[in-house]
């Protein structure tokens, strides 16, 4: 007979840094046989404009952001069966090469937990109420969407 | 109601968050952008770009034929670019 198993959830939206090491040993707590961890980083070249990037400034909608983050959460807990699941975005600068944001996730079996994880961050990037700013020599330049993200969730429509 | 602004839209408009009393004959949101239209050009530069505006009613994605009343909170955003 199964355990039943409760699903442990952290949603965090913070201005410092995260340790990647530390969330995993949390993800490891619960009874655990896999654990994904995606990790995005502040990239020093704007590939689209071909230009250097100084750094980035991170916004967003307190309240909403958490809630769509819930929201997504709960479908991927629905969806796959999972044992845990750590969103951590930061807001506010970061220069290249730090951390944005964090989604880690266990399951028992590594499937879940890789598919959970890819469904988290791609629902994130379309619908979690965040934007950036690039810097650039005193200039700044909103981070325009990008399509191949809304591309990217068609692929967990059932 | 309060009506909030979020990155290129905040800095057009000018300000982040508004309260504003809302008239009778505003009953959704796409009157309510008529109404905003109308009072300031800079309103008007934002929302002609309808298609880059993306719209929250209490926290939650709506469209722009979503009721509305003074008791509200709307925001009006860009597209999403976190992650």
């Amino acid at each position: 007979m199964d355990r039943k198993i409760t699903i442990q959830v952290k949603i965090k939206i913070q201005k410092q840094d995260f340790d990647v090491s530390e969330e995993t040993k949390i993800l490891r707590e619960n009874q655990t046989g896999a654990i994904v961890n995606f990790v995005g980083v502040v990239r020093g070249f704007d590939e689209r404009n071909s230009s250097l990037v100084d750094s980035m400034t991170l916004e967003h909608y307190p309240g909403m952001t958490e809630l769509e983050i819930e929201k997504i959460v709960k479908q991927s807990c629905e969806r796959w069966n999972i044992t845990g699941v750590t969103v951590i975005h930061r807001v506010g600068k970061l220069l290249p090469s730090d951390q944005i944001v964090f989604v880690g996730v266990s399951a028992k079996h590594r499937q879940n937990a890789f598919d959970s994880c890819n469904f988290i961050m791609d629902w994130l990037k379309t619908k979690a109420p965040f934007w950036k700013v690039e810097e650039n020599n005193k200039q700044k330049k909103w981070v325009d969407y990008n399509l191949s993200d809304d591309e990217a969730t068609k692929k967990w429509v059932i | 109601m309060v009506i909030k602004y979020f990155s290129w839209i905040r800095e057009h408009i000018g300000k982040s968050e508004e309260l504003i009393e809302l008239p009778d004959n505003v009953k959704n949101i796409s009157e309510l952008i008529n109404y905003l239209n109308n009072l300031d050009d800079n309103y008007k530069k934002v929302f002609v770009k309808k298609n880059l505006i993306k719209i929250a009613l209490n926290k939650t994605y709506c469209s722009v034929e979503t009721k509305i009343s003074n008791n509200d909170e709307i925001a009006f955003f860009p597209p999403v670019t976190g992650g």
